[in-house]
């Protein structure tokens, strides 16, 4: 196992560029999991980030709040300005562990783990975020709904970092966030759902549902439409049509379908968006 | 820059004192800290961020240090279960706080965080804040009135 410790964001570039094989390495929260005996995991070359204090930064610009690389749950759990226009950053980063997890873990490297049970993710998607990627090669910036390929896939060059997260900012008359795990605390999602709409409509990102964290365009059409809704039935079919659960460890797919189908109804008629 | 295998040089600082170490890459602070700096009170227990036993202090916050590589702690401060005065831990014991002590080093860490955090319980309560350490033993309810206990403690020190 090799470490890669640069200072400063372009020696860090300039290494992956010459070493694409380079894994960046932030929190640890999820690579340095049972590293002792995962030795395919612990000889990996490693390219440490956490030198680079151009990724730490929370930053508002007008109109949007720019999550650095290194920004972490807690930096957020924190933040009161985050807390009163972003609330469901709160939601998720405070069910993402307990401190031990909150305090090293990234939004970035929840991105980029790419685990579709991932709590950080529906909650960016759902807001709209963008992720910025840096390389030699230049800057790109992609919509985290068009970010992952497939399970675990995205569209990041082995060359690339992701160097920060941008969240719009904005009125939302309707938010939400919902995690189903075994317990409160400490859990893995079985089904994860994030609704946010804004003037351009909704967006409904879900979690542990599908391959990757993604959008239920469905379900968002159902909802621009603004037609009644007779029960969580008439989500469900929707959902049926955005989502492809299964069967694992956590959860059966079927009870995945149901629940996410009633969590959705439940946090739209508690947030006002279905008349009682 | 080519890649480190070698050593990597690890100056830090460790309950209060400077110390400097060659840790091997692969290396975690948790090993570094219990086989080469001699500190056992910090314990692994699942090592894989679960559990919390392996719980210290990084800059001040507690993190799992079963999942922070030794080279992360580069300039950085660092606090361990033996930088806790014995008395700091007497509301924990009459509390019931601890059993068959696996977890009580980790416990005791997240404690002592939220007694130098009293604003957290403005918006967390003292399970949220402790839920990352994990007890076989007590049920929880002791090490949540333990904590409570520290922090009522704590208020009348400062005749609150």
């Amino acid at each position: 196992m090799r470490a890669v410790l640069p200072g400063r964001l372009d020696a860090a570039m300039d290494a992956l560029a010459g070493d694409p094989g380079l894994v960046p390495l932030a929190g640890g929260t999820d690579l340095l999991v049972h590293w002792p005996v995962r030795t395919t995991a612990r000889d990996a070359d490693y390219l440490d980030l956490t030198g680079l204090d151009e990724l730490r930064p929370i930053r508002w610009e007008e109109g949007t709040l720019v999550l650095g690389a290194l920004s972490t749950y807690w930096d957020a759990i924190v933040d009161p300005r985050i807390r009163s226009e972003l609330p469901l950053l709160i939601d998720a980063a405070r069910q993402v562990g307990a401190v031990q997890i909150q305090s090293r873990g990234t939004w970035a490297g929840n991105v980029i783990n790419g685990s579709p049970a991932a709590d950080g993710v529906p909650v960016l998607m759902a807001y709209g975020a963008t992720v910025v990627l840096a390389s030699t090669a230049g800057r790109r910036e992609v919509p985290l709904d068009a970010f992952y390929t497939g399970y675990r896939e995205t569209v990041r060059r082995p060359d690339e970092l992701v160097v920060e997260i941008r969240v719009p900012r904005g009125e939302r008359p309707f938010e939400a966030f919902v995690k189903v795990g075994p317990r409160r605390a400490q859990s893995i999602a079985k089904v994860g759902l994030a609704m946010a709409r804004d003037e351009a409509g909704w967006r409904v990102a879900v979690a542990s549902v599908a391959p990757v964290v993604k959008r239920c365009p469905a379900v968002e059409t159902l909802l621009d439409g603004g037609g009644p809704l007779a029960g969580p039935e008439d989500l469900q079919t929707a959902f049926r049509q955005d989502v492809a659960p299964i069967d694992d460890l956590r959860s059966t797919a079927e009870y995945r379908e149901r629940v996410l189908a009633r969590v959705a109804w439940h946090a739209l008629r508690d947030g006002g968006a279905i008349p009682d | 820059m080519p890649p480190e295998s070698a050593p990597i040089e690890v100056a830090f600082r460790l309950n209060g004192e400077e110390v400097a170490v060659s840790a091997e890459p692969a290396e975690r602070l948790l090993d570094l800290l219990r086989y080469r700096l001699g500190l056992t009170g910090t314990k692994e227990g699942c090592g894989e961020g679960e559990c919390g036993a392996c719980t210290v202090w990084l800059d001040g916050i507690p993190v799992d240090s079963c999942l922070v590589p030794a080279f992360q702690a580069r300039g950085r401060d660092v606090r361990t279960i033996e930088s806790v005065p014995e008395e700091a831990l007497r509301p924990l014991v009459a509390s019931g706080a601890t059993q068959c002590g696996a977890c009580t080093p980790g416990v005791v860490m997240t404690a002592m965080w939220v007694l130098e955090n009293p604003g957290l319980l403005e918006t967390h309560t003292i399970r949220e804040l402790m839920a990352g350490n994990l007890c076989r033993c007590t049920g929880y309810d002791g090490i949540v009135d333990g904590v409570a206990a520290m922090l009522a403690a704590r208020g009348e020190e400062r005749g609150e």
